[in-house]
């Protein structure tokens, strides 16, 4: 199939064959980090700006490597050291950006929507990298690549996802992206951080932490916010952990082939104990690896592929 | 001047519903004379002709409605402070335009309306202005902080209608009870917005929309659990209380109920509530953010029915203008509110058209219904001030935001295809708005 989309804003948004397509052309370019000269020419001459509105270490650098490895510009621009801080609206900033003729840019800020806002409002390429509590459409984009790579295939998977679900832009996208895809997903987690009518977005909510993993082929941890205690949202984090947390007896119950999975960073003995973050089904540190190759695959996609970049 | 506004239908709620020729002199009803007293063999001659008629404007009205001068209890004019948004002048021309010879003022301005001569200064504004008449509100608590009584008296005195301070909520619930205790032997309406703050951190109704937006959501409890305190305190002074911009399911209930067994409580809804749902904000649209929220399905056939059987007694616009500077922004930092005096009458007409409640519901709920909730005289009887709107309930348009009269555009019924709008409102005897003359 022929890529047509201009922007990469949520998993609503992408056809289950678009997925697909993500996924092929990130495996295809997994091979490039693995080269001892980890550079193609493939974007060169393209203009990438990292427009991070919120702080992030892991997805930033992930989009930065992800540039320089096809050979684009990458500038990145934090919230405290844009005009976003004298005052200048988010319209106007990315007027400015846009002004200066880049190709794609990548956006993650605090307030749900910005990057749709963003995308009706310039003509070139617009990739969320999370927006407020709304979507993170390249995490769950890298988890489900993640699991495809382990399993073969992620129709008919049964995925937990545990935690602060409420608060959670990655759930969301992992929960429409995983369903689209053929799996079902169930969410546990403290009644406080489960939102209304989550079934419309195609999820079950399980009574308890222990019935999402008795049956899950792959179980997604969230990182526990400690803010949260301030919102009569979960008493302390003590208590979490023995019972939202995936510790030890939780772990021995899990089927023998369950991977575990964390978008990051690790809350170690809280949300998720050593043993688990550590196991031998743990995916973590395979996540970071496929976020750079999938990140890769949609600078690919959404610039015109190879053709238009070997043009000059 | 005089005018004789000849051959239309009049509704005048509880009263009448038939042709009459309408005659108004120096601001006032003078006669109104229907088709059959025009026949009647005993007096054998038209009054109204036998008048000297050539000092008389008329105004042909066959095939149009006549009702009380439509009033909006619910507007937020802006002046004084905020003129970039909305002046009074063109707030008024706006609701002229709306079919609206009346409008009670909201008083968050800058400063707020919670002094005699603040008051004192939007009522001489507004009459130099169009002859829109403006009732203000005065604020419940100075400088709407929730600290300490306004001066009820003195705002009375300056002509004010109620107070309110709309906007916020009060939250003290002592406050609520002596501002409804003094008030009330003032002899001013509190009019209570509705909303447990430590509930409402949200931005969008709580539900399946606020889910898949990842916007945070303000539950309708937030809403009725006010209402339900509010209502208690009403029972407790003994004083009435009206509720402003009612928009669930829960707040319907708890009035009906209050009704049920006396409790001197009024209501208002806007079109907005029982024309839209939450999912109008899909795609993080700002003209759909207000407060309260838009709601469910659930919710806007709960308050389309308290209209139709009198548990909400009054539509008010609650009329919010802003700039593109308050809405061209992310969700989350958008102003609440939406402009809506002039599509507050066709929005209406919308639910008498499908049946929900009757034509001469609707008038009642935008014209003699508000007027008994703020005491001021509506309907069409001589002596009564001229205050009229003439309607033509079959005119078909496209409501067009930017050729509003409103100073700002943010309506999410922009390029909406309506039908039913006034072609001639009459405040207090004089012409201030005529659709013939504007396009």
């Amino acid at each position: 199939m022929q890529w047509t989309k201009k922007d990469i804003l949520d998993i609503e948004s992408l056809s289950a064959e678009e997925i697909e397509l993500i996924f092929e052309t990130a495996f295809g370019l997994k091979e490039i980090s693995r080269r001892p000269i980890k550079k193609v020419p493939t974007l060169r001459g393209k203009t990438v700006v990292l427009f991070f509105m919120e702080p992030s270490t892991r997805t930033r650098i992930s989009f930065d490597i992800a540039a320089k490895r096809l050979s684009a510009d990458s500038i990145a621009i934090a919230a405290a050291s844009s005009s976003i801080v004298k005052g200048e609206t988010l319209l106007d900033t990315a007027g400015n950006l846009r002004a200066m003729n880049p190709d794609i840019i990548v956006i993650r800020h605090s307030y749900a929507g910005s990057a749709h806002m963003l995308a009706r409002s310039l003509d070139i390429s617009v990739i969320n990298a999370g927006d407020g509590m709304h979507a993170h459409p390249t995490q769950a984009l890298l988890d489900m690549m993640t699991v495809r790579e382990k399993k073969g295939s992620l129709s008919g998977l049964n995925v937990a996802i545990i935690g602060d679900i409420t608060h959670s832009r990655v759930a969301r996208s992992n929960i429409l992206g995983f369903t689209k895809m053929g799996a079902r997903v169930q969410v546990a987690g403290p009644a406080t951080m489960i939102p209304p009518a989550l079934e419309e977005l195609g999820a079950s909510v399980a009574k308890s932490v222990d019935e999402a993993l008795s049956e899950a082929d792959v179980v997604m941890m969230l990182r526990i916010q400690k803010e949260r205690q301030r919102n009569f949202l979960f008493p302390t984090q003590r208590e979490y952990s023995i019972h939202f947390g995936l510790n030890a007896s939780r772990l021995s119950m899990l089927k023998p082939d369950a991977l575990i999975m964390h978008p990051g960073p690790l809350n170690r003995g809280v949300e998720i104990c050593p043993e688990a973050a550590d196991g031998p089904f743990s995916v973590i540190l395979d996540q970071v690896t496929n976020g750079v190759a999938l990140r890769m695959a949609l600078y690919y996609l959404v610039s015109g592929g190879m053709r238009d970049a070997d043009a000059d | 001047m005089r005018m004789l506004i000849k051959g239309g239908r009049v509704i005048d709620p509880g009263v009448m519903d038939e042709e009459a020729d309408i005659l108004i002199n120096q601001g006032r009803i003078e006669e109104v004379r229907t088709a059959v007293q025009q026949e009647g063999p005993d007096e054998g001659k038209d009054r109204a002709a036998e008048k000297d008629l050539s000092e008389t404007a008329v105004i042909d009205a066959r095939g149009l409605l006549l009702v009380p001068g439509l009033i909006d209890m619910h507007v937020h004019l802006r002046e004084p402070g905020q003129e970039y948004k909305e002046t009074i002048k063109t707030g008024l021309m706006a609701a002229a335009a709306g079919g609206f010879t009346a409008v009670c003022c909201m008083p968050n301005t800058y400063p707020v309306n919670d002094s005699a001569s603040v008051t004192g200064y939007i009522t001489e504004q507004a009459a130099r202005c169009s002859g829109v008449h403006v009732y203000p509100v005065g604020a419940i608590s100075v400088g709407l902080c929730g600290e300490q009584l306004a001066e009820y008296g003195e705002l009375k005195a300056a002509g004010a209608v109620g107070v309110s301070d709309d906007g916020k909520p009060v939250a003290d619930a002592q406050l609520m009870r002596r501002a409804l205790e003094y008030a009330g032997g003032i002899g001013l309406k509190v009019i209570s917005h509705c909303e447990e703050l430590a509930l409402s951190a949200g931005v969008i109704n709580e539900g399946a929309v606020s889910t898949r937006l990842g916007l945070a959501g303000i539950p309708n409890a937030a809403e009725s659990v006010m209402v339900m305190r509010d209502i208690a305190l009403s029972e407790l002074t003994g004083t009435p209380v009206h509720i402003a911009h009612v928009s669930t399911r829960e707040s319907v209930e708890a009035i009906r109920a209050a009704k049920a067994r006396g409790t001197l409580v009024t209501a208002e809804t806007a079109p907005h509530y029982f024309t839209l749902t939450d999912e109008a904000v899909n795609s993080y649209d700002t003209r759909a953010k207000m407060n309260p929220p838009l709601r469910t399905e659930k919710d806007r056939l709960a308050v389309a029915e308290a209209l139709a059987d009198g548990t909400i007694e009054a539509i008010a616009s609650d009329h919010a203008p802003h700039s593109r500077l308050e809405k061209e922004v992310e969700f989350d930092l958008a102003a609440n509110g939406i402009i809506g005096l002039e599509t507050s009458f066709a929005l209406g007409l919308r639910l008498a058209e499908k049946g929900v409640l009757s034509l001469e519901r609707l008038i009642a709920a935008m014209s003699k219904n508000p007027a008994k909730i703020i005491g001021k005289p509506c309907g069409i009887a001589p002596g009564l001030p001229a205050d009229i709107t003439i309607i033509d309930l079959s005119a078909k348009y496209k409501y067009s935001a930017d050729k509003g009269r409103s100073k700002s555009r943010n309506s999410p019924f922009d390029g909406w295809n309506l039908k039913g709008r006034a072609v001639y409102t009459i405040a207090a005897g004089q012409l201030v708005f005529d659709l013939s003359q504007e396009e």
